[in-house]
């Protein structure tokens, strides 16, 4: 029975899969790889002991893509957005993008942490042009401005971290990211320290930004909800060591009906797959 | 308009309430010299008189001058050679251990008992006092500057980094601005520990300064008068002095390293 129901979904999937590919070609004419991560694993040694925290990953982004990292807490997939990031070096593997191997950090790519990556020293203008250092004066301003903006801080430029809220700092980081126009952006759990509603008018506001932006996107959760509403590809991880158990496309058009049908299989299969009967 | 009348009460209290205690505190002092009768301790009106006295000789302006002077010099010295050599201490965790057990075992080493080799090293002159003042104030510095970069949020070194800062950009922009909250209760805990010494270091190898005025009012006839003028003077200058360094953690640029009082 379960077999069945499994064969059921993945026939759906395939054919939507398809619908959904047909759907992106139509945008974007050729779909391209922007990032590769090919055999990779991560060993961490803490006294004496050897932690394998991930084993043996490979995973393709398409340029423009929306994928979740969807795993238990502590299960490496913040490990993983950090080796992507180029922040920490694999044991063994490696990530490319653009067909380049990733040796460190680099501006093209930001990386969004929970809103504690604001400066605090710097007001809502100084953190929103931080990376924006070789630009002339009016261009910097000019492109302050816009993402100000975007992210409907009017009227905040001159206020410091400290005198906004957790949702209002997290918009300021995510300017502070989008400001130097990266290809990429690492989101690692951005909307966990904040509150239901703040998280949900975050999410809107994240979709909104992306398809305006047209940005890939990496995004890490442990929240099974959020990785539907928000992604073209959840990507499904075990607990540590992390592997991918498995990837599901989200083929549903934003905005999403969150009561519909196709939403609540989709979220459901994810739940089975984690091992979690969807009951309280 | 509730909220601005209790902000308004509390302004009034901030001034009245330490006026009332001070002028309390005054009166037990008169009263408590005039029931004693004693012909040693001075009345506060003394006390005034005697300032009047050191300021018609020229005395009190010029002593005060003195004192702020080598303060503000060995001040200056320590804070120039402890925040750098904190940050290294900080940056580079080898030097550290190298470093911190020497660091550790001269900073419980009153700085006074550098007074016999300050004098054979420097003599009878400025230079004498304005050392002790100096070695006072390097080890809250260098501590306090040490252990803020030491605990730099790695967040804020990554974010840095991230956006493509080249390794001196990287510094004025994220770890100095990150660890100048640090710096600053460093910077005020020396400047306090700087005003003490200065009393000491003063009552040897000068002849001019608030230190050398409580002893020489002292040793010269015995005038308690000025003793106590002289400590009232250390005291107030020394408030104004920790008032004006706190003024500078309520800039917003550093006030986010601060617990709100």
């Amino acid at each position: 029975m379960n077999a069945q129901i499994a064969g059921e979904t993945q026939d759906a999937l395939l054919g939507l899969r398809m619908n959904a590919q047909i759907a992106r070609a139509r945008v974007t004419p050729a779909v391209k790889t922007k990032v590769q991560i090919r055999n990779l694993s991560m060993t961490f040694s803490s006294d004496g002991k050897n932690v394998e925290v991930l084993e043996d990953l490979n995973l393709d982004i398409h340029e423009g893509e929306f994928v979740c990292l969807l795993g238990p807490s502590g299960c490496g997939k913040s490990t993983l957005l950090n080796i992507v990031g180029g922040f920490i070096p694999p044991s063994r593997g490696e990530v490319d993008i653009d067909g380049e191997v990733v040796r460190g950090p680099d501006a093209r790519r930001i990386f969004v942490f929970q809103e504690r990556g604001v400066f605090p020293w710097l007001t809502v203008e100084g953190n929103i042009g931080f990376g924006l250092f070789n630009l002339s004066r009016q261009e910097k301003a000019r492109r302050i401005a816009h993402y100000v903006k975007l992210v409907g801080l009017q009227g905040f430029e001159q206020a410091y971290p400290q005198e906004l809220s957790g949702g209002m700092k997290q918009r300021v980081e995510v300017a502070r990211a989008l400001a130097v126009n990266p290809d990429v952006l690492y989101l690692d759990e951005p909307f966990g320290a904040l509150d239901s509603i703040t998280r949900l008018i975050m999410r809107g506001e994240l979709l909104r930004i992306w398809e305006a932006e047209k940005k890939t996107i990496l995004f890490v959760t442990h929240d099974i909800e959020e990785s539907v509403q928000l992604a073209d590809r959840v990507v499904v991880m075990s607990a540590r060591p992390a592997r991918i158990r498995r990837i599901v496309d989200i083929d549903i058009d934003h905005p999403r009906d969150i009561s519909s049908r196709r939403y609540l299989e989709l979220r459901d299969s994810i739940f089975s797959e984690i091992g979690l009967a969807h009951k309280v | 308009m509730g909220k601005s009348m209790t902000t308004s009460r509390k302004r009034w209290e901030l001034i009245l309430f330490p006026l009332g205690a001070t002028l309390l505190l005054l009166f037990v002092w008169h009263y408590a010299v005039r029931v004693s009768h004693t012909t040693i301790f001075p009345s506060p009106l003394e006390v005034l008189r005697g300032m009047g006295e050191l300021s018609s000789r020229g005395l009190l302006w010029s002593y005060m001058r003195d004192s702020l002077l080598r303060v503000a010099v060995g001040y200056a010295v320590a804070v120039c050679l402890g925040v750098p050599a904190g940050i290294a201490l900080g940056w580079y965790p080898r030097l550290a251990t190298a470093v911190n057990p020497v660091i550790q075992m001269l900073r419980p080493i009153s700085p006074l008992a550098w007074m016999p080799l300050a004098v054979i090293w420097f003599g009878v002159s400025e230079v004498a006092p304005t050392f002790l003042i100096l070695l006072a104030a390097f080890f809250p510095v260098v501590v306090s500057t040490m252990n803020g970069v030491r605990n730099l949020p790695l967040m804020y070194l990554n974010a840095g980094r991230n956006f493509g800062l080249s390794a001196a950009a990287l510094f004025r922009r994220v770890i100095f601005p990150a660890v100048l909250p640090h710096i600053l209760t460093g910077l005020r805990i020396a400047l306090g520990i700087a005003w003490l010494v200065m009393v000491a270091a003063e009552m040897i190898a000068v002849d001019s300064g608030l230190g050398y005025l409580i002893i020489d009012a002292r040793n010269a006839g015995k005038r308690y008068d000025l003793v106590v003028a002289g400590m009232v003077l250390i005291g107030v200058i020394g408030l104004c002095l920790d008032l004006l360094v706190r003024r500078t953690e309520k800039l917003k640029s550093v006030r986010w390293g601060f617990r709100a009082e």
